[in-house]
């Protein structure tokens, strides 16, 4: 997290790291794995699950995104990055060896010290389970002493569930997956719909379970409200909004909500902080 | 009974002293020798702010006349110094300027480093600074100085902002500092605040750096004395009177229609009306020029962009003014989050009254009455606030 010696510290200041390995995830989805160039920025560099960077290219510009990587090795930072702007595009361009630059991290992260006996219930939609890889990492090494974890991870299609390759070792760590795709193919067998379609099934405990999902707006509020409907309280239920963010610091305005800075005060909320505005359309 | 002046030797914090014309010229100069000193002047048609030589220069003589929309001068013999209010420039202007580089980065042998920004040139000096925008800036220092990180650039020109506060004696239609508990008497936090009276300038001393100011030109023979016990409580009478009469202000036909706001339960009021009809009805007159939010003394948003040269190897990173008006301020891949004009309407005004208020723990609203006159629609900030309490939720 962000020391308080940090925040006195120009905002603007970017760290030169280094792209030391790019895995190929999804279509279109990559994940580069930064290491800081200064010794002294590595070793003082700490993140909790659900915080982000702002990944800088000079003369092209800067991107919010969430670290994906493990909290327990701090000196390498992924990032999990689907091409669709400017920053990413330049990324899907970029070589191991390029440089890249880092301010961070910022933002509210997922209530990781919270979960203690908690049945933890993952919902990710798409590339956000980018957001929530960290988090499961922790998880499996019952780093949050939690009693239980299930993940649901929707996608459209079979090819797009992310991070595949790793569902083998998050089981045999007990923990629970269930992906659904909106669209399934000739190998598919699992289920297929909504990722609150799995909601309304799953066996859930409302007076245990703590849900944390990321996604778009829509589908985190309908998860949201399922979860509500099925006794889960409303403070129990976090959501990682995102938002157009330039400076991360609550000052440019840009990715308020309500009376919020994503930035800031997220991009991890509880769903009965922002209930009343995450029903407002285009709020 | 003739009260013989006290030498102004004796002038210190909180003290008031009695300035002629020829004393302000004197703090101009004398300003000038470690400031770059701006103040109001009359140009292109409006009061803005200018760099300011002397007295000669600011508008004495002239008067504004504001309502929704519309704003103009006119010379009236009896107008003092500083009987216009606000025009369309406020101290954000220079503490947060519409342009700025935020950092600059160089590449050599394929690496970047970032560059080291020089100090700001002069430290900045302001006359004429009024209640509300005085208001204004201890709001801006709460978004770029108290929200846990600072804004070096900000820190760097606010902490060497000499102000030089004016009391108003008079209030435009679109005033409306006295809802907002922002004027229209100056709050403590000036340098220096001035009440005009006939012919002179009562002055307060609000800081130490007003203090060494007055006392660096005690030597110079400029008339200045201390103010007689009647002469401060007439000048303090002046702000008394003009917010009495503020209060007492009403409609009157063929004059602009004197604003107020009504801010009682306005936070709960707003969050409880997000999906009124009334936004949609205002986004039919609304232009979403964002004028409202370049003229607003406390509107901060901005964004950033990449400025490079054409070897690419010197960018600068310059950060801009930003409005919730555009589509840009919220555009993410998929499209911006607020892609109808009433709901960029909508996030303006629920941010400014009652977000703000969650955020920072005041309104942003000073009561200044900008965004009324420099609307070129002349949408009433006031009256859509009025109008979205005086009838039922949906």
């Amino acid at each position: 997290m962000i020391s308080p010696a940090a925040q006195t510290a120009d905002p603007w200041r970017s760290h030169p790291a280094r792209i030391v390995r790019i895995v190929e995830e999804i279509g279109g989805v990559r994940s580069y794995d930064l290491v800081l160039d200064n010794t002294a920025v590595r070793a003082a560099y700490r993140f909790v699950p659900g915080q982000f960077n702002m990944l800088y290219l000079p003369g092209i510009g800067e991107a919010a995104i969430s670290i994906s990587s493990s909290m327990a090795t701090p000196d390498l930072l992924t990032h999990t990055v689907r091409s669709v702007g400017n920053v990413t595009a330049a990324l899907a361009r970029a070589k191991v060896g390029d440089p890249v630059l880092i301010r961070g991290p910022f933002g509210n992260p997922w209530p990781v010290d919270q979960l203690v006996d908690r049945d933890v219930l993952i919902v990710a939609g798409g590339l956000g389970l980018a957001s929530q890889r960290s988090l499961i990492d922790a998880l499996v090494r019952h780093a949050t002493a939690c009693r239980s974890t299930a993940v649901i991870h929707g996608a459209k299609r079979p090819a797009d569930l992310l991070f595949q390759s790793e569902y083998a070792a998050w089981k045999a760590a007990g923990i629970d997956m269930h992906p659904i795709v909106d669209v399934g193919d000739g190998g598919w067998s699992g289920p297929v719909g909504l990722v609150t379609k799995l909601l309304d099934t799953l066996p859930l405990d409302p007076h245990s379970t703590t849900l944390l999902c990321c996604g778009p707006d829509r589908m985190m509020m309908a998860v949201a409200e399922k979860a509500c409907t099925r006794g889960v309280p409303a403070e129990e239920v976090y959501l990682s909004l995102e938002r157009n963010m330039s400076c991360a610091v609550a000052h440019c305005g840009l990715c308020q909500f309500g009376p919020l800075f994503v930035c800031r005060d997220g991009p991890v909320f509880s769903f009965d902080q922002i209930s009343q505005f995450l029903a407002v359309p285009q709020c | 009974m003739v009260v013989s002046p006290s030498p102004i030797s004796e002038g210190n914090i909180g003290d008031w002293l009695r300035l002629p014309p020829a004393g302000l010229q004197l703090l101009i100069e004398t300003l000038a020798e470690n400031h770059r000193v701006v103040g109001p002047q009359v140009a292109d048609g409006a009061v803005v702010y200018r760099d300011l030589r002397g007295i000669a220069e600011l508008p004495a003589g002239w008067l504004d006349e504001q309502d929704g929309g519309r704003y103009r001068l006119h010379q009236d013999p009896t107008a003092g110094f500083f009987d216009h209010v606000v025009g369309p420039h406020s101290l954000k202007n220079f503490l947060f300027p519409a342009r700025e580089t935020v950092a600059s980065f160089v590449r050599t042998d394929g690496e970047w480093v970032q560059q080291t920004h020089a100090p700001e040139d002069r430290p900045l000096a302001v006359i004429g600074v009024r209640a509300c925008d005085m208001a204004a800036l201890r709001i801006q220092d709460k978004v770029f100085l108290g929200s846990g990180h600072v804004d070096p650039g900000y820190q760097a020109r606010r902490q060497r902002l000499f102000t030089v506060a004016v009391n108003c004696r008079r209030a435009a239609a679109t005033c409306f500092c006295h809802s907002m508990a922002c004027g229209p008497a100056v709050e403590p936090g000036f340098d220096l605040a001035l009440t005009e009276r006939d012919g002179w300038f009562a002055c307060q001393i609000g800081s130490p750096a007003g203090h060494a100011l007055i006392q660096r030109m005690a030597n110079a023979d400029a008339g200045i004395v201390s103010c007689t016990v009647a002469e401060v409580d007439a000048a303090k009478q002046v702000s008394v009177d003009l917010e009495a009469s503020m209060h007492a202000r009403q409609p009157q036909a063929g004059a602009p229609r004197p604003r107020s706001l009504d801010t009682h339960g306005i936070r709960d009021l707003l969050y409880a009306q997000m999906e009124h009809p009334r936004w949609e009805e205002v986004a039919t007159r609304c232009l979403s020029c964002t004028n409202c939010t370049l003229v607003c003394p406390t509107c901060f948003c901005s964004s950033v962009t990449e400025v490079a040269d054409l070897s690419g190897d010197h960018v600068e990173r310059e950060r801009h003014w930003a409005s919730c008006f555009t589509l840009d301020h919220a555009r993410m891949h998929g499209g911006s989050v607020r892609s109808s004009t009433a709901s960029r309407y909508r996030q303006w005004v629920t941010h400014k009254l009652a977000g703000w208020i969650d955020q920072f723990d005041s309104s942003g609203c000073t009561g200044c009455g900008r965004c009324i006159t420099w609307c070129p629609v002349g949408i009433d900030l006031t009256e859509e606030v009025a109008a979205l309490r005086h009838s039922d939720p949906p």
